[in-house]
């Protein structure tokens, strides 16, 4: 029998809910256990490898001292994956990144400041070659489940490049333009469901942008159709979809 | 020691950079002269990032013991400047994977109160039916895939998968539950959606509730099951005493996890409004978490304090679970947390059949939102998460927009009462060999349950320090 992929968890600046979501598939977690060896997920075991092949990476880097770890894991995986929105588009740790530096000498740690490094918070992308994303704030673990079965497969993964809309089409929500709100479903990459709209609340982006997302139709819609002011619309593209060369 | 007298010292202390934990490792010395030297770098099992640091000289002298927390900070009070009131509960969501619904529910009392929003009955039944179920899963995942293995002897649950594995999935089963009872309630176990200033924008159904509360009563043989495991591993906990402040919310009707005044076993109560008299924080070298002390160098919350203090109003299941594991109000035992957080889980079903048969009973009805008008105010929200109580304190102005704000987060309230743990339990195995010192002391610290990831936000608020802004932080951009 072929030998088991080896598997490891790393996590960088994040909240940790995705890792979270993969302990959350409960009883089917037992079955992928049954697959493929864990060699390093500090949430949950003690002991750990060097030796893997799929490197699951949460979390954004925000600390030039987080590159060089970050730059020794791709070296050792053959595989690695960004899991959740900090990890594939900077996540809400990029919301810093638009305040001025005198704010965070100010504000952050007084004294002490000079003690702690940091610096514009990013996607792993912008420091090392990714190889296969899964996106969302907080990831669904359906999904985590069908991209790790491709992975070890060998197929590459499925996922969607059309925007949220079209699945809050499916799922047969009430657009929240019609009720007078905003929302991001129009520019963000589908593959959620549409969930936060159909639980009543609106799309925030946390899956990135879609690959053909017109950020300015998007604007003109936002403001000029619907009437909401440019540091209403700022403020929802800030959450999420920081990490862009567009101007937000 | 008198608290004023540490007070003054330590932001002093805390001056020079060579003190940073990242700059010195009194470890490296030590090992190097052949002292024993117990350096877990990242205790597992344990949300986010922390290290112990133990040297044992001659004679089994202990030299150092030393908590410390390196994790990268993620400036959380930072990034809510300027942002609107209907964004913050969602964005400080994402402090804590764990904790979100707690997060969520803490802030939306801080802009509730700082915009006097009155909220429904309703409301305020499925809000405590949320902190229900966010203990639940927390406590459950904690207990059975955190704790397990080391009274076990393993080094992970995954063994127990083969060697107990009717045993676990009988308690995976049980957190399936928990989590099935966030989605009904909030509509995602991890970063819910549904909860918004003034109240729900979707709620769940009646056929929902009735088929959760089936699913209650079916739990209850496994409960039973878990509390035997539990009782006949009670043993396995190392005999540890220190008698510390327990703190927490507290309430005269109820065992108060949504709402109540702050409690100590040691001072008085009080509104959490005055939650910065109680939780006086304090930088220290080693750590980018803040230390927070009241009536002693430290204090403790958790599910062992909320027990300490409020036992009397535990449902009768629940008592029963606290005798079969030999539990009592009267433990200094810090291991016990774990034992007080299975008692919490079966109070939690318990309590929420109660509120859930009331909501039926009532009616589960559409109400019309409350009509939110923003205005400059400043707010508090004080709730008990899974790892002790939360304080979010907000200052908007009057376009509702955040001027300022401060989270005190439960794990940063025990750091302090970690390190204090250690010191007194370190000497006392002191004789042990390195691995058994390890797991000892990486017991106490998961004891505890730490989520770490989110408490480390070290904004310096003490009154009387100047601040010298222009000492620099670092704060470099390098492009792609
Ligand atoms: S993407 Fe969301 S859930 Fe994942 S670590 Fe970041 S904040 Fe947490
Ligand atoms: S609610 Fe949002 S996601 Fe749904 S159709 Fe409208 S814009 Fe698109
Ligand atoms: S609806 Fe938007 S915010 Fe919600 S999960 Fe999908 S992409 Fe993320």
């Amino acid at each position: 029998m072929q030998r088991k992929p080896k598997i490891a968890f790393f996590d960088f600046a994040g909240c940790e809910g995705d890792q979270l979501q993969v302990a959350n598939l409960e009883e089917t977690l037992l079955d992928v256990l049954g697959h493929v060896e864990v060699v390093s997920f500090r949430e949950v075991m003690t002991g750990h490898s060097d030796n893997y092949d799929i490197a699951l990476v949460e979390g954004s880097i925000t600390r030039p001292e987080d590159e060089e770890r970050l730059k020794q894991i791709r070296a050792n995986a053959k595989i690695l994956v960004a899991f959740g929105a900090c990890a594939t588009i900077g996540g809400v740790n990029t919301m810093k990144n638009f305040m001025s530096e005198t704010m965070y000498r100010r504000q952050v740690y007084g004294d002490n400041a000079r003690c702690y490094d940091t610096y514009a918070a990013r996607p792993l992308s912008a420091v090392v070659k990714v190889d296969a994303e899964i996106h969302g704030c907080p990831i669904d673990r359906n999904e985590f489940l069908r991209i790790t079965k491709d992975l070890l497969i060998g197929k590459r993964p499925f996922v969607p490049d059309y925007p949220v809309c079209a699945e809050c089409k499916q799922v047969g929500n009430i657009c929240r333009y019609d009720l007078g709100q905003l929302c991001l479903g129009m520019i963000t990459r589908a593959g959620c469901g549409a969930c936060c709209i159909t639980e009543g609340a609106h799309c925030w982006g946390c899956r990135g942008l879609a690959p053909m997302a017109n950020l300015d139709a998007a604007r003109y819609v936002m403001e000029e159709r619907a009437g909401y002011s440019r540091s209403e619309v700022q403020d929802l593209l800030r959450i999420f979809l920081s990490h862009t060369t567009a101007p937000l | 020691m008198s608290a004023k007298k540490v007070k003054t010292t330590e932001p002093k202390a805390a001056a020079p950079v060579a003190t940073c934990a990242s700059c010195t490792d009194p470890a490296l010395a030590a090992e190097a002269e052949g002292k024993k030297t117990i350096r877990v770098h990242h205790v597992t099992r344990v949300e986010g990032h922390g290290n112990i640091v133990v040297v044992i000289g001659e004679n089994n002298a202990v030299e150092t013991v030393r908590w410390e927390v390196p994790e990268a900070p993620r400036f959380f009070e930072a990034i809510l400047q300027g942002r609107s009131y209907k964004d913050v509960h969602q964005i400080v969501s994402r402090i804590c994977g764990i904790c979100s619904i707690g997060h969520q529910l803490s802030s939306l009392q801080a802009t509730e109160d700082a915009m006097n929003i009155r909220i429904s009955t309703q409301t305020v039944t499925l809000r405590k039916l949320a902190i229900h179920a966010e203990n639940l899963q927390s406590h459950l995942l904690h207990l059975a895939y955190l704790v397990l293995p080391d009274l076990m002897g393993v080094n992970s649950v995954i063994p127990l998968a083969e060697t107990h594995k009717p045993q676990l999935v009988g308690l995976i089963g049980l957190r399936r539950l928990a989590n099935e009872f966030s989605r009904i309630i909030c509509g995602r176990t991890t970063h819910p959606q549904r909860m918004v200033p003034g109240g729900f924008t979707k709620l769940p159904t009646e056929e929902e509730l009735l088929q959760l509360m089936q699913s209650f009563r079916d739990s209850v043989p496994g409960f039973k099951e878990a509390a035997n495991l539990f009782a006949s591993l009670a043993g396995k906990f190392p005999d540890f005493k220190r008698e510390t402040e327990y703190v927490g919310l507290v309430s005269p009707s109820e065992y108060a996890l949504y709402r109540g005044e702050v409690g100590s076993t040691d001072d008085s109560r009080k509104p959490a409004s005055f939650y910065k008299d109680v939780t006086q924080e304090y930088c220290v070298p080693q750590s980018t978490a803040k230390w927070t002390r009241n009536k002693r160098d430290s204090f403790m919350v958790g599910a062992l304090s909320r027990y300490k203090l409020n036992h009397t109003h535990l449902k009768p299941l629940a008592q029963d679970v606290a005798k079969l594991v030999g539990l009592t109000p009267k433990t200094v035992n810090p291991f016990h947390n774990n034992l007080a957080q299975l008692v919490e889980c079966v109070h939690s079903v318990e309590d929420s059949m109660e509120l859930i048969d009331n909501l039926l009973t009532n009616g589960i009805k559409r109400e019309k939102a409350p009509v939110i008008r923003p205005r400059a105010g400043r707010g508090v929200g004080a709730v008990e998460v899974p790892r002790g109580i939360l304080f979010h304190s907000y200052e908007y102005d009057a376009k509702g927009r955040m001027v300022e704000a401060d989270c005190v987060i439960p794990t940063n309230m025990n750091h302090a009462n970690i390190q204090k743990d250690l010191e007194g339990l370190v000497p006392m195995i002191a004789d042990k060999s390195e691995a058994e010192i390890e797991l000892i002391t990486s017991m106490l610290v998961r004891a505890y349950d730490p989520c770490i990831s989110c408490s480390t936000h070290c904004l310096d608020i003490t009154p009387n320090q100047e601040s010298k802004p222009d000492r620099g932080v670092r704060f470099v951009y390098k492009g792609r």
